[in-house]
């Protein structure tokens, strides 16, 4: 009763709020509630007990440094792994526990089975590809470009908040009320105030909203930094591709976020005043929604995939020890895939009944996006072609992606032919083919990075064997879990079944589970992996001693690790694809400049952290309804805002004596090193010891 | 759009002034981009609007309600303010404070007059019977005509801000990419009441 | 290792494939249907041809140039080449190309919408999607049914889809195609059954918590069972009145068959025209 009441008429101080929202009797979520619970205090009694929360405000809550915000993107995203992919776990056990022939089978109810799927696709998307990408990105990309740092630093920190906020309130919904039960894409009506009327959709709106907008100032912030801050020299065809991918991938997000932000939106108004956006009835247009959704959706995709294309070009040129085969075909693959990822959408509804002409469209425009992404995996192959391929666990990431990807765009190849999807679509052959794509491509692309890039992140190289372990159970886990899918896709059953009434999958369900437990102890042993080699972050084998452990080719090497806070010492003069291979086939890497200058520095603020904090009590209140709240946190936004504008004194000078210590000790310990051209001295046609000085030999 | 450099160091000259023209340049262009997003914010909005043009559900049409002379007259004050903005750059340009800021009050007052006029007009369709919730029609039309006003709003907003900060520092290389940058968005906001006015008043009412 | 690892995925792949002359869509009863599954399979060996070698090299050519092979060639400098160039652009262009010419002929072909060839007259079924059950309404026999549908073997079926609630997918696997239902519009499909049987009819998109008991039965039977069936359905004691209408609108879950044996014929056009606004202006 109170619960009704509440829906229609929210009580002043706490909205739609009471004790009841709060799943106590749940026997899954509360054992996590407590938890979590526990956990939370044992972590904050901890940095009390030790006296560490002005190191972690002064040094990393405030901080402006894209390095350290990247960091924290990236531990954020690995907690929502571990979250998101508990879910996969509910998911596969439940579905292998429940053949049947009504409801009551398997151990979770619909009303809990369905938030979880929707939870596992919003949180792998939101809240674990792509802060995984924009960490890696924050980390990496300026450094490859000779940057000091992004454009807008502290826009930078307001990102990061504002996909923070979205995550907790994902994580809040779990314990608080309910999350949406509507797929994650939240098809209308099914979305709408008649249909859902619980807060779980609200959830997904505020959510999605407000880590949506830290996406689009992460766009902006991305494409002004790449445009406006590269080093001298470095003209754009001559940016790294990771660089180049991590270009085109926010060009796109900046076209399609605003797109996501105004359908949301429009979500918003349908579900708390009324409107007729997408409502069946009063001229609402449901399809609408599904046509901006995949708007911004289908781009969505290639914004996760292209860096993590440009993570696999990275660590397969310097893992294959020579220069990447094809970069002009690779970075026009990569513009030709971001034009293409705008015109392809509609292939995500064939069967809503646009017609034989509109479907034709867009399936051969789909179809064709296949092209340059198999330009891209013929790069990458000879790439390793007349190469000294070193198989280090990045490596092993690369070639699991190499045939994961392959198959994943064969499926999609198929899905793309309207006819096909007629007979495919919804089935279980989707869910296959887009873990196939997102988990082969996106993600084993990430982890590929990811392992490379660790050590300039912490100085401190991963375990070889453990990470080749996790590349091992992940690749077999995916197969094993798929693979029996794309098959029971291809004898009609269909995706988000809460129980299933056909016997004969059921043998394909606990194949899929020892696939899942396979990723399970992949993921395992990637963390174990991860604290093991912090631990013994200061022994051979790990350190990284110089800030170039694997003899790289890129600027981000050409800085210890982790890197100084000012990133370079000097001003880096490019004329070279590969920079830092040319520095060191010049002799002129990691020497003393003639003279060093004061560095501009911009200051740590406490503006990103509270400023974007604050959107959560503003998201929590409107999901409840708890008008005080959006209305003061609203105030307080702009109070803020305000405040922040009007500071002066945002930045700083490092001084000349303070660069040249920290330069010294950095080049010191480069001293006397052999880079593996050197020894190789004979291939490099075009390297000449003799004339070393003699920039023209090198000069392209 | 603030994390400015703010540097009273006037050892090192060169380096000084390399940082101003750098950072003016960094900040225009990161706007500009602000500016395409939005620019595209308002693309969906009118794409939805088109979508719903005719979804009247039974309900009044734009057609009963549109008054093309008073919009003309709402969107006269509009272009006329965006002159009037002009005439302020022209100001702020020769660093004359009095000549710019009288110019911005008059920007600022058009706008005024504009949003008034707005929501007037809304008010008055309300009585009419044309809410939002009506039919999908209204529902399209009051968000984008109302996400415009918010961001003339907006526009109102930071202009009196500005006034704070040209009052504290003056003609300051950061007040200057300030007001450019307000330059660039209350010109763009202009553009995108011209689109308003071509596809929703003047095909509404005919 | 990885030799190991490319060989098991293959006799998997394999296993799979192998099997799938009784899956769903590869052992069709509808003329459609089977025109799809052979698309599919058709599509699959074309990429195939491409797939394959493409995981040949990957696997292959990181082996061949590994750093302990130190007889090997290496050329570190070595970065471009028109021909590898030539044929990495080429070959995919080639494959999609057949592919595209595929995707056009097939998408009309195919379509749902398309009526399909025969010598009888097509049998109308208008369905209605509710929360979470599927209301058939026979207009020229003026019954209907939940949960359940029959029609003869060898006749064209047209169903007219729209939907009393959330977005769902009409679909019957083993015949082929599936079609939104949406509320206040009409979707339509055609299907023609080449065998005698009863299939499994689902919603395909996911529609709330009910969602997965949303399943009705497909009777597909000869011409004088069809006629048998009817009158079965005539005999029902229930009629769909508003008030019955009202009550099926009411969510349930695994909702049993039930049989109506008079329905008001324009019942489908009202079902769709209680939402308004959708087509018409302000008339």
């Amino acid at each position: 009763m109170v619960q009704t009441d509440l829906i229609k008429d929210p009580h002043v101080l706490t909205g739609k709020l009471h004790w009841g929202v709060i799943p106590f009797h749940d026997p899954v979520v509360m054992p996590v509630m407590i938890a979590a619970i526990l956990g939370g205090l044992f972590v904050v009694g901890f940095v009390t007990y030790k006296k560490l929360w002005g190191y972690l405000w002064d040094e990393w809550f405030t901080s402006v440094d894209h390095k350290k915000i990247g960091i924290m993107y990236c531990i954020v995203a690995l907690i929502m792994l571990l979250r998101g992919f508990s879910d996969a776990i509910l998911m596969r056990t439940h579905q292998a526990l429940s053949t049947a022939d009504e409801f009551g089978a398997g151990y979770l109810p619909p009303e809990h089975y369905d938030q979880i799927f929707t939870a596992h696709g919003v949180i792998m998307i939101f809240f674990v590809a792509t802060p995984l990408m924009v960490g890696i990105m924050n980390v990496v990309m300026p450094l490859q470009i000779g940057a000091r740092d992004v454009a807008f630093p502290f826009l930078n920190s307001l990102s990061f908040y504002l996909f923070l906020v979205g995550a907790l309130l994902v994580n809040i919904s779990l314990f608080v009320g309910e999350f949406a039960a509507v797929g994650w894409l939240a098809y209308t009506p099914l979305s709408g105030i008649d249909y859902s009327p619980g807060v779980g959709v609200d959830y997904w709106i505020w959510a999605l909203q407000i880590s949506g907008l830290g996406t689009t100032l992460t766009a902006v912030n991305f494409v002004a930094t790449i445009l406006k801050m590269r080093a001298p020299g470095m003209t754009l065809m001559k940016m790294p591709v990771f660089t180049w991918t991590t270009f085109c991938a926010n060009g796109i997000a900046l076209v399609i976020f605003p797109i996501l932000t105004i359908a949301i939106a429009q979500l918003t108004l349908d579900r708390y005043f009324d409107f007729n956006f997408f409502t069946n009835d009063d001229g609402g247009n449901q399809m609408m929604w599904v046509n901006l959704i995949w708007a911004w959706g289908h781009p969505e995709v290639y914004f996760l995939v292209l860096p993590a294309f440009g993570m696999i070009s990275e660590v397969t040129a310097t893992f294959s020890r020579k220069r990447l085969f094809g970069y002009t075909s690779l970075v026009w693959a990569t513009i030709v895939i971001m034009i293409l990822s705008f015109l392809v959408w509609l292939h995500h509804f064939f069967t809503m009944g646009s017609g034989a002409s509109v479907n034709a469209f867009f399936g051969i425009m789909t179809m064709i996006i296949g092209i340059p992404t198999g330009v891209k995996l013929y790069n990458w192959i000879f790439t390793m072609y007349k190469g000294r391929v070193e198989l280090t666990a990045s490596m092993w990431w690369v070639i699991a992606m190499l045939i994961t990807f392959t198959i994943g765009g064969m499926t999609g190849v198929m899905l793309s032919i309207p006819a096909n999807d007629f007979v495919l679509h919804n089935s279980m052959f989707v869910p296959a083919h887009f873990h196939n794509v997102i988990i082969g491509g996106a993600v084993y692309g990430y982890f590929a990075g990811f392992t490379y890039w660790f050590p300039k992140a912490t100085g401190a190289k991963l375990n070889e064997t453990l990470g080749k372990w996790s590349v091992a159970l992940w690749f077999f886990g995916y197969f094993f879990a798929w693979l029996p899918l794309y098959y029971t896709g291809f004898d009609g059953m269909t995706r988000r079944l809460q129980y299933i009434d056909n016997p004969e999958w059921q043998m394909s369900m606990y194949i899929a589970l020892i696939g899942v437990a396979m990723i399970a102890a992949g993921i395992g042993t990637q963390v174990v992996n991860i604290a093991w080699s912090l631990y013994k972050r200061n022994e051979p084998g790990y350190k990284d001693v110089t800030g170039d452990p694997w003899d790289g080719h890129t600027l981000e090497w050409f800085t210890a690790s982790p890197p100084q806070f000012y990133n370079f010492g000097e001003e880096i003069q490019v004329s070279d694809r590969d920079p830092l291979l040319d520095m060191k086939q010049k002799g002129t890497a990691y020497k003393r400049p003639s003279k060093y200058g004061r560095i501009h520095m911009p200051k740590n603020t406490w503006a990103g952290p509270v400023l974007g904090m604050l959107t959560l009590p503003f998201g929590f209140g409107f999901v409840w309804h708890i008008w005080w709240m959006v209305f003061a946190s609203l105030a307080a936004i702009i109070a803020c805002w305000i405040k922040y504008n009007f500071e002066r004194d945002k930045d700083y000078y490092v001084e000349v004596p303070e660069v040249e210590r920290i330069e010294g000790e950095f080049l010191k310990s480069n001293e006397g090193r052999e880079f593996y051209f050197e020894k190789h001295a004979k291939h490099y046609k075009k390297w000449n010891p003799s004339k070393e000085n003699d920039s023209s030999v090198v000069a392209k | 759009m603030t994390a400015l450099t703010n540097d009273h160091d006037t050892h090192d000259h060169d380096d000084h002034h390399h940082h101003e023209a750098e950072a003016a340049d960094r900040y225009m262009f990161g706007f500009w981009l602000y500016v395409i997003s939005d620019c595209l914010l308002f693309c969906t909005l009118f794409a939805t609007y088109a979508v719903m043009s005719q979804n009247f559900a039974g309900g009044i049409t734009p057609h009963e309600l549109f008054d093309l002379n008073f919009v003309a007259v709402e969107t006269a004050l509009l272009l006329l303010s965006s002159f009037t903005f002009g005439m302020a750059m022209l100001g702020a340009n020769e660093e004359n404070m009095g000549r710019m800021k009288l110019w911005l009050k008059i920007t600022a007052l058009l706008g005024l007059g504009f949003l008034a006029m707005e929501i007037y007009e809304f008010v008055h369709f309300s009585h009419e019977g044309a809410t939002p919730q009506t039919s999908g029609y209204w529902t399209a039309f009051y968000s984008l005509v109302a996400t415009h006003g918010l961001h003339v709003t907006v526009g109102l907003v930071w202009m009196a801000i500005l006034f704070v900060h040209f009052n504290r520092d003056g003609f300051s290389h950061e007040n200057k990419i300030r007001l450019a940058c307000l330059s660039l968005f209350w010109h763009f906001l202009d553009i995108i009441w011209i689109c308003v006015f071509s596809f929703v008043y003047l095909r509404g009412a005919m | 290792m990885k030799k190991k690892l490319f060989q098991s995925t293959m006799v998997f792949s394999l296993a799979l494939l192998l099997s799938g002359c009784e899956l769903a869509l590869f052992d069709s009863s509808g003329v459609t249907g089977k025109e799809i599954g052979d698309t599919i399979l058709l599509t699959m060996g074309l990429m195939l041809i491409v797939v394959i070698p493409t995981i040949i090299m990957s696997i292959w050519i990181p082996y061949k140039y590994h750093e302990s092979k130190k007889d090997e060639v290496y050329d570190p400098e070595w970065e471009h080449s028109s021909k590898i160039e030539f044929f990495a652009w080429g070959v995919p262009v080639v494959i999609i190309a057949v592919l595209a010419v595929i995707t056009y002929i097939t998408s009309y072909s195919l379509d749902p919408r398309k009526e399909i060839a025969s010598d009888k007259e097509p049998l109308t079924i208008q369905v209605v999607a509710m929360d979470w059950k599927w209301l058939f309404l026979y207009p020229e026999e003026k019954i209907a049914t939940v949960n359940e549908v029959a029609f003869p073997v060898d006749r064209p079926v047209e169903f007219l889809v729209t939907s009393q609630s959330t977005m769902n997918s009409l679909f019957i696997p083993k015949l082929g195609g599936q079609i939104y239902a949406m509320a206040g519009m009409e979707n339509r499909m055609n299907l023609m059954a080449t065998e005698v049987g009863e299939y499994r009819g689902i919603s395909a998109n996911y529609s709330g918590f009910g969602f997965a008991g949303m399943r009705f039965k497909a009777k597909v039977t000869s011409e004088e069972d069809y006629g048998k069936w009817i009158e079965g359905v005539r005999t029902s004691e229930q009629v769909l009145t508003d008030a019955e209408y009202d009550r099926l609108t009411e969510k349930t879950r695994d909702h049993k068959v039930e049989h109506f044996s008079s329905i008001d014929p324009l019942q489908f056009k009202n079902i769709i025209e209680s939402f308004i606004g959708a087509q018409n202006g302000s008339n």
